[in-house]
């Protein structure tokens, strides 16, 4: 019910929407076409029709975007859908915005996609690409994917940003020296939510763990944070189904009654985490449990590098700029695309190249730095190369926390309070370069 | 910024203020207010809140015109310019300003307005006399800052997410020379002179002293705060004493406003006030100096001689921008 609610909302905003922005779009484009050409001595550039090649002294920086097909079960709600354009969009942006920097430096930032392909093909078409000199490629892909395509391109002048993967071990013991990690690890995710727990002073846990190895994996890391900021875990369960049962006529009468029996003989607990990462079950939780307590991990409260309802640091028109582009809302792999896109942008702004081995050394240096509408700069962690980054602590409508919390204090900066820490790495590759 | 006098303006308010003892002193302070879509009115003699002014949707940037009898305020979710009267406050017109304006300054000969659409990487050139959009100029992306050079021959917009300082020709309305700056750069202010132009920088922690006749970046002021983390040290507001000794900055969550010699670029004081420091003002006699703290809804009045905070005024929701009339 709720569920079709929102989606009224959603489609009805979604029609009114494009209306108007396509009202104010042609009124910046004829103001545009109609004066003067205002950057006449700059020699603007149309980024899609040119080659590699100098033109007009403009420098031409490729950037290519591969995602890996994957088989993914269709999560329970019908809004958790993927768009097609998931991440992509995002990528998107940052092009456009790093060229309407480049406008005035003679830089033109142009995107390759391809439509999703198996890992060997991917591999296939990254090597030509690296082959062809192209030094930036953005991936959504599997970790065992990304580490093959890291083998494959270590003898080229060519980074990878992994804008998908949460996977704590490509920071950590398969961290690679040219790849680079937009997206926050799942320890960085569970140690924004439960710095949370920790400062509503919310700290008997029960953690209801799904059987897919994703949901494993967020499981071990939210035993790992509730330990590492002192929280209980009074209870470790799994959560058996058939995966793929979602639709059935009806349904709801029988979860009605499963979760109540389910959660009935817990101790008493102040929060219910579920470990869901494939969103199979855990939204059955919220307002059915046996006792009445929040729920959070992967959904009722989750942590996420995106929020959708953002408007915090500037954001409104970032936002915005994404919704006109795209007809939708940001996702955190948009989020996670553009920071690698304009990590680029920011890169070849403050050097004023193209060449892919000065703006990958750049990037390594501690003079980067990227604003991305968290409120302070965020830099990538020297030795793994992750992206240090404020989290939402949110519900599906708005944010109700940022993490790092008050209160916990770093020597370096509050940021390392989430995740894999300097002293506790396991990654070798950045420290003999 | 520019302070107009007028003899007029400031008698009419005396007749006002027969029981203060220094009349002269007493101004009229005016705060926008972005989460209350109000303007909180401060006499600047009692530093007591005497008006709340009910505006459009989130007000923002906020200047005087007219020889400060008019009040602007950009109201960035309406996509207008509102314009009051600022001895009655009486709704005098809306402006057009193109979409999401938020921040603007106005040509020293007192038209037109120069408007930072945040939404659209424009700035639009608006006639506050004839209401019409006199041209489009497209810049960065966010564009945020303005400043108009005191000869009126430069307009200077800053472009938060592009980083740069992007000078813009009067007449001609080209881009003459982009300046790049540090990240997010939010406001841009000429000493009195024009003879430098500094910008905040609000996530890279500085503020770029550029020399506005060579075009270039000639120096970089940072800052340090003892028991501050470095993130927290974010500049905004910027202000100069009109000799062009003294520049005050506003650095957001640190809750700081630094002093600075602006002839040597040292900083020769933090002062503590109210929470997310964002935006500055003198008042005419430049005797005190008014801070808008966002998350703290309150405005910290400092004495410049003294250079210590007297006081803090609260005021409405998520204080923004503030000016000071001459009457």
């Amino acid at each position: 019910m709720s569920n079709l609610l929102n989606r009224n909302i959603v489609t009805g905003r979604r029609k009114s929407l494009p209306i108007f922005l396509c009202a104010v779009a042609v009124a910046i484009m004829s103001s545009t076409f109609n004066s003067k050409p205002v950057f006449s001595q700059e020699a603007p550039t149309q980024n899609q029709n040119k080659s590699d090649s100098k033109q007009d002294g403009v420098i031409e920086i490729p950037i290519a975007y591969l995602r890996e097909k994957r088989d993914r079960l269709p999560p329970l709600s019908l809004l958790d859908f993927r768009p097609d354009d998931d991440g992509i969009a995002g990528a998107q942006l940052a092009v456009d915005d790093n060229n309407t920097t480049g406008r005035f430096l003679k830089q033109s930032f142009r995107m390759e996609e391809n439509p999703a392909t198996t890992r060997d093909e991917l591999i296939k078409i990254a090597t030509q690409k690296a082959e062809q000199g192209l030094g930036f490629f953005v991936v959504d892909v599997t970790p065992d994917t990304l580490l093959a395509l890291s083998d494959a391109l270590k003898n080229y002048n060519a980074v990878i940003f992994n804008a998908g993967a949460t996977d704590d071990r490509l920071r950590q013991e398969d961290c690679r020296l040219n790849v680079k990690h937009t997206a926050p690890s799942r320890a960085m995710l569970t140690d924004a939510l439960i710095q949370y727990l920790a400062w509503k002073r919310w700290r008997n846990l029960v953690l209801i763990s799904g059987p897919q190895p994703n949901d494993q994996l967020f499981a071990a890391s939210i035993r790992h944070s509730a330990k590492r900021f002192g929280l209980k875990i009074l209870e470790d369960r799994t959560f058996k189904y058939e995966a793929g049962s979602r639709r059935a006529d009806g349904g709801y009468e029988q979860v009605q009654q499963q979760i109540p029996s389910f959660t009935q003989d817990l101790p008493d607990y102040d929060v219910l985490i579920v470990a869901d990462e494939s969103k199979q079950f855990g939204d059955y939780f919220p307002y059915r449990t046996w006792i009445a307590r929040p729920v959070a991990g992967t959904q009722g409260l989750y942590p996420t590098s995106w929020h959708p309802a953002s408007e915090l640091w500037g954001a409104t028109q970032f936002q915005n700029r994404f919704q006109r582009k795209s007809g939708r809302v940001m996702r955190p792999l948009d989020y996670a695309a553009w920071m690698a896109v304009r990590s680029i942008g920011e890169a070849a702004t403050r050097t004023n190249t193209g060449n892919p081995k000065t703006l990958i050394g750049y990037m390594l240096s501690d003079r980067f730095e990227l604003a991305a509408f968290k409120g302070q700069k965020l830099t990538y962690r020297p030795w793994n190369a992750q992206l240090r980054q404020p989290l939402f602590v949110a519900t599906d409508k708005i944010h109700v926390s940022v993490s790092p919390q008050p209160g916990f204090l770093h020597q370096v900066t509050e940021l390392d309070t989430l995740g894999i820490d300097r002293p506790e790495t396991k990654c070798t590759a950045f420290t003999n370069r | 910024m520019r302070q107009h006098r007028s003899i007029i303006a400031s008698l009419t308010v005396l007749a006002a203020l027969v029981l203060a003892p220094f009349p002269a002193a007493a101004y009229k302070v005016f705060v926008s207010n972005e989460k209350d879509n109000t303007v909180s009115v401060i006499d600047s003699e009692t530093l007591k809140v005497i008006h709340e002014i009910k505006v459009g949707q989130r007000p923002r940037g906020i200047i005087l015109a007219k020889n400060d009898t008019w009040l602007l305020i950009c109201t960035s979710d309406d996509h207008r310019i509102e314009v009051y009267d600022a001895n009655t406050y009486e709704f005098i017109k809306n402006l057009p300003s193109g979409p999401d304006p938020e921040l603007f300054d106005l040509h020293p000969s007192g038209n037109p307005l120069y408007i930072a659409n945040e939404d659209d990487n424009l700035v639009t050139v608006v006639d506050i006399d004839t209401d019409k959009i006199l041209a489009e100029i497209p810049v960065g992306v966010e564009p945020e800052g303005m400043a108009v050079s005191p000869d009126g021959k430069i307009v200077v917009n800053t472009s938060e997410t592009t980083n740069m300082a992007h000078f813009i020709d009067t007449k001609t309305h080209e881009i003459v020379a982009n300046i790049l700056v540090d990240n997010r750069p939010r406001v841009a202010q000429f000493t009195s002179d024009g003879k430098q132009l500094w910008v905040s920088a609000e996530i890279g922690g500085t503020v770029t002293v550029i020399d506005p006749a060579k075009k270039e970046a000639v120096h970089k002021i940072t800052f340090e705060i003892p028991g501050i983390n470095d993130d927290a040290i974010q500049p905004v507001g910027i202000r100069f004493t009109k000799d062009g000794k003294l520049a005050f900055v506003a650095l957001g969550p640190s809750n700081r406003v630094a002093v600075i010699n602006a002839q040597t670029y040292e900083v020769e004081k933090y002062l503590l006030v109210g929470q997310r420091v964002w935006n500055l003002a003198l008042t005419p006699d430049e005797k005190l100096l008014f801070t808008t703290n966002g998350t703290s809804n309150d405005v910290s009045v400092i004495d410049v001689q003294k250079l210590r905070v007297i006081k803090s005024i609260t005021v409405g929701r998520y204080p923004w921008g503030v000016v000071v009339a001459n009457h």
